[in-house]
């Protein structure tokens, strides 16, 4: 190709033609189709909207956003901010943008550990290990999520109720109120331990960018991990150590119908957890194990040849090479869990689909309440696609 | 130097070799895929011990501590005490037998079951003449009129003799059918005008065509169902309404459509350009080009993520018990609502899970085999 463009006679701008008024000329034509189309499809946006505004008046339902400021009265069970019945819509409704992101960020995290295992067990030589894995992907990946979420619930629900919880390990109760869950007392000394350990990571990634720095200049590798070791972990135990060292837990206990103490999931979002989780590892473990197939075999063994070790192997060859694969479609699987975790309002978890519905119910004023989830999940999804965008840039293959 | 002669023996004092472990037959097979090393013996065994507990475990409850059936009480109430009293110990496939014709037909006149059946039926028929290459040509046009006027003879009625069913009393595993099948066979041809729009040269259109696209991937489909019975009702002049199913069609086949337009623009894009320049260069049209050159060959390349984006949909027309439309979902889950059946969510879930996962492995094993088949000249 470079040879055509140095080519002088490839140079040369083809003259411009003339645009002609005749049917003949394919620019006029597609400007009349462009009319055509963009007229057709105007006029129907604008048929349905008349339609909208004559129906909105005679049947006297209110528009605008008004209603964000009027009292919401509607009871939310969970939420992470503090929130009452007589708090406004606007806050309901920030409750529920939040409850979207509990489940979708841990949801996430999860997915990707989760679906990553079974991906590389999938792969796995032994043959039970590989099938079960397969297994799994299959049986997933098979049902509508929908009917996962509703069986999860359902067990959810058949669980015995608080006096006769289930403990599998000391001071963890299961039964149909939830999960508790031991919790530490949270003091000062644990944010700053919390500081510290984020300190340690960036003064890890300074030392480490350094050390390779060097390494570039004089040939000679250093090692990095007893640096971070004693930055990461022992940076926090240290300030842990110096502000008193609190430790108090504090364990969940029955207390007449229910449980006090520690810290509870409820069983909707367990269930709403459980069921993403396990239904989005089954997607991202294809993407996975088709990222790892995607490596060539010669670049295994070239690695083997350079006498790196198992892990260097993986670190430096074939994960960089794996990621640029899985990356792409691991963003949209990661929209997806997003996406899908709006079928909780299908269990009463109360995300922001569950409670615009609500408001919406109550209000009356349908285009609204859909216009704030349409909106609410164009905002997460162009975020997380623009966030994986600019690391798909990062990781991409740099060509001349 | 004259020491070594043909006949010297390179390693002189080598001791005979024992025979190679083999590298055949069923015990070669366990020590290379079972028992490799000690780690993977260890995972075999810990594995081996646990999916044997699973099964013994699957198995007791769903078949041997399992009740089949219960007595029905003169009033028409099941006596479901006998299966409390196993506390979850076995299944209570009671809940099925009695059930299966609601979950299946929903609340279709009784006497009339046969119907929706004949249709379930015709649908599966339809899907497997479909997925035969030999039908691939314009004979299935003719087959898909005539399957679909059938169906809606059927599940109608009015005619030919057939008392008149309404709408609002269809449900179960037919709707599930309708709404993907409909679905799907509207979508595809909307996709396929999105996706050659996307890459037109003409502006205006390509704007449209992106927002389209981009807005409906954007929210989750949930959104669009309940634009479809909430605001939908409101876009129309007054006095005229459109049917709740219809309406649930519309969003889906808004949905479906963008998601296809995607997979249909992959190929596309991944057609060498010189099909574009040499169908240019023969003078055809831009019709002629799309339709004799360029789709032939990208639809070709996409048949197996557009069997997965199938799948996926079929799975997806399940959110329409969201919005209270009697798929087979719904059905399952209405199953369960009556007092004398409540808490056998799981049975009744593990059997409408079975007929999904039948269409679902059906079509995804369908496209495994179609991938293998057209990639076949790839292979060497």
């Amino acid at each position: 190709m470079s040879d055509a463009t140095a080519d002088p006679r490839f140079r040369r701008k083809p003259p411009k033609r003339p645009i002609r008024l005749s049917w003949a000329d394919e620019r006029i034509r597609g400007i009349v189709w462009q009319i055509l189309v963009v007229g057709i499809i105007g006029s129907i946006i604008w048929w349905l909207w008349s339609n909208t505004v004559h129906n909105l008046e005679v049947r006297r339902i209110a528009t605008g956003f008004g209603f964000l400021n009027r009292e919401a009265g509607l009871p939310i069970a969970e939420s992470l901010i503090s929130y009452e019945p007589t708090d406004t819509y606007f806050r309901a409704l920030v409750v529920g943008v939040l409850n979207t992101l509990k489940v979708a960020v841990v949801g996430i995290v999860l997915a990707t550990f989760l679906g990553t295992a079974i991906g590389i067990a999938r792969l796995s030589k032994n043959f039970l290990v590989s099938k079960i894995a397969a297994f799994y992907v299959e049986v997933i990946r098979d049902l509508p999520l929908l009917l996962q979420l509703l069986f999860w619930y359902t067990i959810m629900q058949g669980l015995p109720g608080p006096r006769q919880a289930m403990q599998p390990i000391e001071g963890v109760f299961l039964s149909n109120r939830g999960f508790k869950v031991p919790a530490l007392v949270w003091e000062p000394a644990h944010t700053a331990a919390l500081v510290a350990c984020i300190a340690g990571i960036v003064l890890t990634w300074l030392y480490a960018r350094s050390a390779r720095a060097k390494q570039m200049a004089d040939g000679q590798p250093r090692k990095i991990w007893p640096a971070a070791i004693a930055l990461i972990l022992g940076l926090p135990v240290l300030t842990w150590q110096v502000m008193g060292a609190p430790w108090q837990v504090d364990w969940p206990a029955l207390r007449g119908f229910n449980f006090r103490g520690g810290m509870s999931i409820s069983p909707e979002y367990a269930a709403l957890l459980i069921g993403l989780v396990t239904y989005t590892a089954g997607f991202i473990a294809e993407v996975v194990r088709a990222g790892i197939l995607s490596v060539n075999l010669g670049q295994w063994e070239a690695a083997q040849a350079l006498g790196l070790r198992h892990g260097q192997l993986l670190r430096l060859i074939v994960l960089p090479q794996a990621l640029r694969v899985i990356i792409p479609p691991m963003t949209s699987n990661y929209l997806n869990l997003t996406k899908n975790s709006s079928l909780a309002v299908a269990i009463g978890y109360q995300d922001i689909v569950s409670i615009a519905n609500t408001t919406l119910n109550q209000t009356g004023q349908a285009i609204e309440g859909i216009a704030i989830i349409m909106l609410v999940y164009l905002t997460i999804s162009l975020s997380i696609s623009l966030f994986m965008n600019w690391y798909n840039a990062k990781i991409a293959l740099v060509e001349r | 130097m004259s020491d070594i002669t043909a006949n010297t023996p390179a390693l002189p004092s080598s001791p005979p070799r024992s025979a190679p472990l083999t590298a055949v037959g069923p015990i070669a097979w366990l020590r290379a895929n079972l028992f490799s090393g000690w780690l993977s013996t260890a995972v075999t065994l810990a594995l081996g011990y646990l999916i044997v507990r699973a099964v013994m475990g699957f198995v007791d409850w769903a078949f041997i501590n399992a009740i089949w059936s219960v007595p029905i009480s003169p009033t028409g109430v099941a006596q479901t005490q006998a299966c409390r009293d196993l506390h979850g110990s076995g299944a209570c496939w009671a809940v099925v037998t009695e059930k299966h014709r609601f979950m299946l037909f929903g609340t279709y006149p009784y006497e009339q079951h046969w119907r929706p059946a004949i249709v379930c039926l015709l649908f599966v028929a339809l899907y497997i003449v479909s997925s035969m290459r030999r039908f691939w040509n314009w004979t299935l046009i003719p087959i898909w009129i005539g399957t679909l006027t059938t169906i809606g003879i059927l599940m109608w009625g009015g005619i030919l003799g057939l008392p008149y069913v309404p709408q609002e009393r269809w449900g179960g595993l037919p709707i599930t059918l309708i709404l993907a099948t409909f679905g799907l066979a509207l979508a595809f041809p909307l996709s396929i005008l999105v996706a050659l729009g996307r890459r037109s040269s003409l502006p205006a259109i390509k704007v449209l065509c992106v927002l389209y696209v981009e807005l409906i991937r954007g929210v989750p489909l949930i959104s669009l169902l309940f634009m479809a019975s909430v605001m939908f009702p409101l876009f129309l002049p007054e006095g005229m309404n459109i049917d709740k199913l219809l309406r649930a069609q519309i969003a889906i086949t808004l949905f479906a459509g963008a998601y296809l337009a995607e997979v249909v623009r992959g190929g596309l894009q991944a057609l060498p350009k010189g099909q574009y320049e040499a169908a240019d260069a023969m003078g055809l049209s831009y019709w002629q080009k799309t339709g004799f050159i360029i789709l032939p060959q990208a639809l070709r390349l996409v048949i197996p993520p557009l069997v997965n984006t199938f799948i996926g949909f079929f799975k997806d027309t399940s959110l329409v018990l969201i919005i209270g439309i009697f798929d087979l979902l719904t059905a399952g889950k209405t199953a369960i609502v009556e007092p004398s059946w409540q808490g056998f969510g799981v049975e009744v879930y593990v059997f409408v899970g079975l007929i999904y996962l039948c269409f679902c492995f059906a079509m995804s094993k369908y496209s495994q085999g179609l991938e293998a088949e057209l990639n076949r000249h790839r292979r060497r």
